[in-house]
């Protein structure tokens, strides 16, 4: 095990945020349009984190237009320019798959986010 | 050829310039040392003998212990022989490291033991679909083989007729791999995509 961990420390990122499932983050994405890249921020809840070393993944989720966005990002993927946390939550759970269901006012209530 | 024996140490996945996830397989290999040349003179063909994974010296039977010593190597569990070593001079007992071998980019191919299965039916062994349905009467033909042949004439069963039977723990080789990264602080090097076997196995990458 030792040695794949020697391998990933190539890739692995020492300044990602210390965040959890609930928190808010706004997640700066590096999107590249032909030969220019430019910084895509996407901010919304994190309702679950997976996985570890290489294969950690986080999704975050945020309604855009009336519609629910889900994204799912590798936690130490060099397109990832920045993860920020803006606020913390506290939920009792480690997936926030229910909150599909609510409306904004209660997923405001049951992530204790107060905006 | 050219080549290098390792083990197989585990996957990960990497990320390339473009900052897409490539799947890799990690492969510790060598340090390796010659323990025989063999020349067209002597033997007929060209060709290097190489040794790889040090053991303990009380595990050598005699016979082996005067090859060893011959080639003033150490104690070594996996002797593989490679022909024509791409025209690179090796002198008996010489040591041979990853990079010497293998650099970034190039295609090579891994051959391994595969994970033994054991005795498995011919739907997982030969991907048959099985016969019948699981209604209609029928509760024992979900995963069977059908038909293995006529009955009056050829009245025998064709040889190599696929059936069930020992599965896996065969040598198996994967072919044009590349070489994602070569480590030679470590002995590791890292090939692209799956590679045979369980952790642990016994590797032979060849160019």
């Amino acid at each position: 095990m030792d040695k794949i961990k020697l391998v990933e420390a190539a890739f692995v990122k020492s300044d990602i945020p210390d965040f959890k499932t609930g928190d808010t983050v706004n997640v700066h994405v590096r999107v590249v349009e032909g030969d220019k890249e430019r910084i895509q921020q996407y901010q919304g809840v994190v309702i679950g984190r997976r996985g570890e070393g290489m294969g950690a993944t986080f999704t975050v989720r945020k309604v855009s237009d009336g519609v629910g966005v889900e994204r799912i990002f590798p936690l130490h993927s060099p397109r990832l320019a920045k993860i920020e946390k803006i606020k913390d939550g506290s939920v009792r759970r480690a997936k926030l798959y229910y909150l599909r269901g609510l409306a904004a006012k209660q997923i405001r209530q049951k992530t204790g986010a107060n905006q | 050829m050219s080549g290098i024996l390792g083990k197989k140490i585990g996957m990960t996945s990497v990320y390339d310039d473009n900052g897409v996830a490539v799947p890799c397989t990690v492969i510790e290999a060598g340090p390796c040392y010659v323990t025989q040349v063999r020349t067209k003179d002597k033997d007929g063909y060209d060709a290097v003998q190489l040794g790889y994974d040090e053991k303990a010296e009380r595990l050598v039977n005699k016979p082996l212990k005067g090859h060893f010593a011959k080639a003033g190597a150490k104690a070594l569990r996996l002797l593989r022989e490679f022909r024509n070593f791409n025209g690179m001079k090796l002198e008996l007992g010489q040591e041979l490291r990853v990079d010497a071998v293998f650099t970034k980019g190039d295609t090579v191919d891994v051959t391994a033991r595969s994970k033994g299965r054991g005795f498995q039916g011919v739907v997982k062994r030969h991907h048959f679909g099985g016969v019948g349905m699981t209604t209609h009467g029928q509760s024992d033909r979900v995963r069977a083989p059908g038909s293995i042949g006529g009955s009056s004439y050829p009245s025998r069963v064709f040889k190599g007729m696929r059936m069930a039977g020992r599965m896996g723990f065969d040598n198996v080789t994967v072919k044009n791999l590349t070489v994602l990264k070569v480590i030679p602080e470590s002995n590791l090097i890292l090939v692209k995509g799956s590679i045979p076997g369980a952790k642990n196995t016994y590797v032979t990458i060849t160019k």
